[in-house]
């Protein structure tokens, strides 16, 4: 059987496929896509044979047999069991080959192995946040080239999907439960190495934008990401009172310390990393929830009437919080808790940044 | 004027001038003959009129939706509109429209006839679930009041019960799908039961026209499996108003349970919107090759194994869904097994045209488009059968463009099935020209809409996207595609306007129709048209609904007379 499957892949693979950029399709830059390609080969060319087929009989048909006036009704044969069971058997045998085929593939594709390298995903409404080993989160998914790569993933709020269509790999992520998908990504000297990430689940108003991108590096380079990519992170704990002094000159003081800018510009950052730019505009914009342009400082009333003051503790207790005190005419509930995944270095970044963009 | 026997047909027109009750359509006057009828007839145009109306407005919703995805970014509707609108034309589709469509209207109309019956079994009930029909499309309409409702049709679970305000349009819409449920519960019940009592006692099963096995299998399908989506959305209402975890995580519920629910029963629902269609195709192929049909058995019987094997193939649509791999493989292999019935019937059809006596009237059009549409429809359905396949294609366009194959099959059936009995309905003949035109229009823009959405989705674009500027960078051509597609549903929508337009113009101009235009040998082509108010005026002669060897054509009344020699029926 596996002998047979490998045959039909072949041919089918040599009749359609045109390398790996096949134009019409996504490139395949994972260690499966050319094998779900393959099967997807085979349904095709069955497929437009069967479809030529039945379409082209039933065009000659009605040339062929045209009735014309005063033609006699037409009996002949009004069932034929040989012909039924040919049919009904060909089908038959062609499905089986589809159907055992994709198992093989579908098992190898939710079968991680054991030496994967693990990332935790979390989705929310409408952003995604990867978790890497060393415990420090970002918004696009870095992952290293010819290695497997395993992804455990759960949703703060409603259910997404994980899908890169050039990966091949889909997988609804679930609040309340942990759902779990893997690849190996090919590393592609000419190419960009950066690839669509997109949630295909909808999960409601901007669904459509929670696309993020996957970036695919060498060894090195992965490791190397890795190592920058958080600077607040890289801060060793006894130097931070010397950072929250005088940024710039601590900035200098360490160049070590890759990519580590002013506060208020660490803030900016995180404000897109962290997911808050899907629902919170810098331009005044009203979308899901109040836009940061001008609101540190100002008086706003919330929904049971009373007033608060928007200073850093109030900013605090809404990323932490959400819920507890809701600003008058925006929904209560978009927002889930930031409990427990983002630190209060990050918090004070980010009060730093709203602070920058005006105040009253 | 012609009957059946050329003897008796004076007599009963002289019988129809004093009762008045030779045509079903006069047989009685004023709008509360109509709102209290029991005739299955006049319930059948009932459901025709509502359901038309209910498509015109799902049409409405769909060209909105295509006009906003004719360019990138906002075109004319912001992102939460853009969520209702489909939702609403999906709900509308299915739960109004093409659920309902052939049996509820057409099935109506001539399945009792078909049988050579009076009416069917329970003539109340049948009034009862047309006004619950009307009661759903009322609740649906709450809801669009309500703040709308932005779930997609599927209601998935949590986000149909957190998001959002505790009322909003979620509870309605739930509740217009209960209350539809029910009117199609008792639409399969009154059929089934309709079919195993009121035959002609001459008439054994294999005497019985194809459609009406097809209906008698979308009836055991909607007495099973309606009751499940009913409680489905009673827990789900449950859920957001009394805050009981069912289904959603944050209160200790499972989503996932919440989409086998669901699909429980919209996976056989596919299969109650396709069976009567297919029975549909098996009168038009038939009667307009002139032939027996070929392989009755076999059609017969496949629809039977559909409607069981349809109920054991529901995981189909969780392959990414977190069910366990084990679980999806069964559901994988049990999805081809329903494969092959289709396949079957297909092979039987275009047998039945081998050697026919082929004639192109406007029902044959949309027949031969359906073997087309539901090809492509049926052929796709094997990618996404197959697990490894599926995981890429799973929630993009390619599955969107897949269903629509599959759904608009029936949706071609319907208006070919309209044609075919719009003589014997309204007693008018309709202009072919336009008719055809029309036919040929809606298929080219259907497959411009939706023939180009199999690309996008084989590009990698998801379903339910307001926008897609951001895949514009990384989707080479996908502007064009979208562009082009939208176009498709315009060319559609003029088609389909056309097609109206014939009909309405049919009403008041048309020829008056003969009994039997198109030569058909089933006993509603053996009576006059329109029927009278109880169906026969003469007692029928059952014989094979497929042999048409004593029929012969009059050019006089431009239709077919029977000879009077006919096969009996054979009773088994």
């Amino acid at each position: 059987m596996n002998a047979l499957l490998g045959q039909i892949g072949l041919l089918s693979a040599r009749l359609l496929a045109q390398g790996s950029d096949r134009g019409w399709m996504p490139k395949q830059r994972s260690t499966i896509a050319p094998e779900v390609d393959a099967i997807f080969d085979f349904i095709l060319v069955v497929s437009v044979f069967f479809f030529l087929l039945i379409v082209g009989a039933a065009l000659y048909f009605i040339i062929r047999y045209h009735r014309r006036e005063g033609d006699p009704m037409p009996g002949g044969v009004t069932h034929n069991m040989p012909l039924e069971l040919l049919w009904s058997g060909i089908p038959v045998v062609l499905v089986c080959i589809m159907f055992w085929w994709g198992f093989k593939v579908f098992v190898d594709m939710r079968t991680p192995p054991d030496n994967a390298y693990e990332i935790s995903v979390r989705a929310q409404q409408w952003s995604w946040e990867f978790w890497y080993p060393n415990g420090i989160s970002y918004d696009e998914l870095h992952v290293p080239a010819n290695q497997p790569v395993k992804l455990v993933m759960t949703s703060e709020d409603v259910l997404h999907s994980f899908y890169v269509p050039e990966f091949r790999v889909k997988m609804d992520v679930i609040p309340g439960r942990y759902t779990t998908t893997w690849f190996e990504a090919l590393y592609d000297d000419e190419g960009s190495n950066e690839y669509p990430l997109i949630c295909a689940e909808y999960c409601g108003t901007d669904h459509s934008s929670m696309i993020t991108k996957v970036v695919v590096h060498t060894d090195d380079g992965f490791v190397d990401w890795l190592a920058n990519a958080d600077p607040l992170a890289a801060i060793p704990e006894e130097l931070w009172p010397e950072y929250e002094k005088d940024p710039d000159k601590f900035i200098k003081d360490h160049p070590e310390i890759k990519g580590l800018k002013t506060p208020a510009l660490m803030g900016q950052k995180l404000y897109k990393r962290k997911g808050c730019s899907q629902c919170h505009s810098i331009d005044g914009t009203r979308v899901t929830g109040p836009s940061f342009l001008g609101i540190y400082g100002k008086q706003e009333e919330m929904e049971d009437g009373t007033t608060v003051t928007v200073d850093a503790n109030y900013i605090e207790e809404s990323i932490l919080n959400p819920n507890a005190k809701v600003v008058k005419t925006y929904p209560r509930g978009q927002m889930n808790s930031y409990q427990g995944r983002i630190t209060d270095r990050e918090i004070a970044m980010l009060i730093e940044y709203i602070k920058s963009l005006g105040q009253k | 004027m012609s009957t059946v026997d050329a003897s008796d047909a004076s007599g009963g027109v002289q019988a129809a001038a004093a009762t008045d009750t030779s045509n079903y359509l006069t047989a009685s006057r004023g709008i509360a003959s109509w709102m209290f009828t029991r005739d299955h007839k006049r319930i059948g145009i009932m459901y025709l009129v509502g359901i038309l109306t209910a498509f015109f407005l799902a049409g409405i919703f769909a060209l909105l939706v295509r006009t906003e995805l004719l360019t990138a970014g906002r075109t004319i509707m912001d992102a939460d509109t853009y969520n209702k609108f489909f939702t609403f034309h999906g709900v509308i589709m299915v739960f109004l429209v093409i659920i309902p469509g052939v049996p509820a209207a057409l099935g109506n109309f001539v399945l009792p006839i078909m049988l050579g019956a009076k009416d069917v079994a329970f003539p109340r009930i049948n009034l009862l679930s047309f006004y619950l029909w009307c009661g759903g499309a009322i609740f649906l309409l709450c809801s669009l009041v309500m703040g709308g409702l932005d779930t997609g049709w599927t209601f998935y679970a949590p986000y149909s019960t957190i998001s959002k305000e505790p009322i909003y349009g979620v509870i309605p819409a739930l509740l217009a799908v209960f209350v539809v449920g029910f009117s199609s519960i008792f639409t399969g019940l009154n059929f089934v039961v309709t079919i195993h009592k009121l035959r002609r006692p001459e008439m054994g099963w294999f005497d019985m026209p194809l459609f009406v096995f097809g209906i008698y299998a979308t009836g055991i399908i909607q007495i099973l499996a309606t009751p499940v989506i009913g409680i489905t959305g009673l827990l789900l209402i449950i859920e957001r108003v009394a805050k009981i975890g069912i289904f959603t995580a944050s209160m200790g519920g499972d989503p996932v349970l919440f989409q086998h629910f669901f699909w429980f029963y919209s996976h056989p629902a596919v299969y109650i919107m396709i069976l009567p269609a297919m029975g549909v195709m098996s009168e038009i192929i038939s009667v307009f090759s002139h032939k027996h049909i070929f392989g009755y058995k076999f059609i017969a019987f496949s629809s039977l194994a559909i409607a069981l094997l349809g109920f054991l193939v529901w995981g189909h649509h969780l392959f990414v869904a977190g069910q366990s791999g084990l679980v999806s493989m069964i559901f994988s292999a049990l999805t081809f097994a329903v494969a092959i019935p289709s396949a079957i019937k297909v092979f039987n059809w275009l047998a039945t045209m081998y050697k026919g006596s082929i004639t192109l009237e406007t029902p044959m059009i949309y027949a031969l488009s359906f073997i087309w549409i539901f090809g492509i429809g049926g052929l796709t359905g094997l990618f996404l059968g197959t697990l490894a396949v599926d995981v890429p294609l799973h929630d993009t366009y390619f599955v969107v463009a897949h269903f629509h194959y599959v759904m608009a099959g029936t949706i071609f059936v319907f208006i070919g099935g309209l044609f075919y009995w719009w003589p014997k309905m309204t007693g008018k003949m309709y202009k072919e020209l336009w008719g055809r035109l029309g036919a040929l229009i809606f298929f080219v823009g259907y497959n411009m809409t939706f023939f180009t959405q199999f690309i996008i989705g084989l590009k990698g674009m998801p379903r339910r996207y307001y926008d897609y500027e951001k895949l514009i960078d990384v989707i080479p051509g996908i502007a064009g595609l979208h562009m082009f597609s939208s176009i498709g549903s315009y060319v559609m929508a003029v088609g389909l306007l056309m097609t109206g337009f014939c009909l309405l113009q049919s009403l008041f101009r048309g020829r008056k129709a003969p009994d039997n235009p198109w030569g058909g040998a089933s006993l509603e082509w053996r009576t006059t048209s329109p029927p009278p108010l109880e169906n026969f005026n003469e007692e029928p002669h059952v014989g094979d609904p497929y042999d048409f060897s004593d029929l012969e054509w009059d050019k006089e009344i431009g239709g077919y007379v029977s000879t009077g020699i006919r096969k009996p029926a054979t009773g088994h």
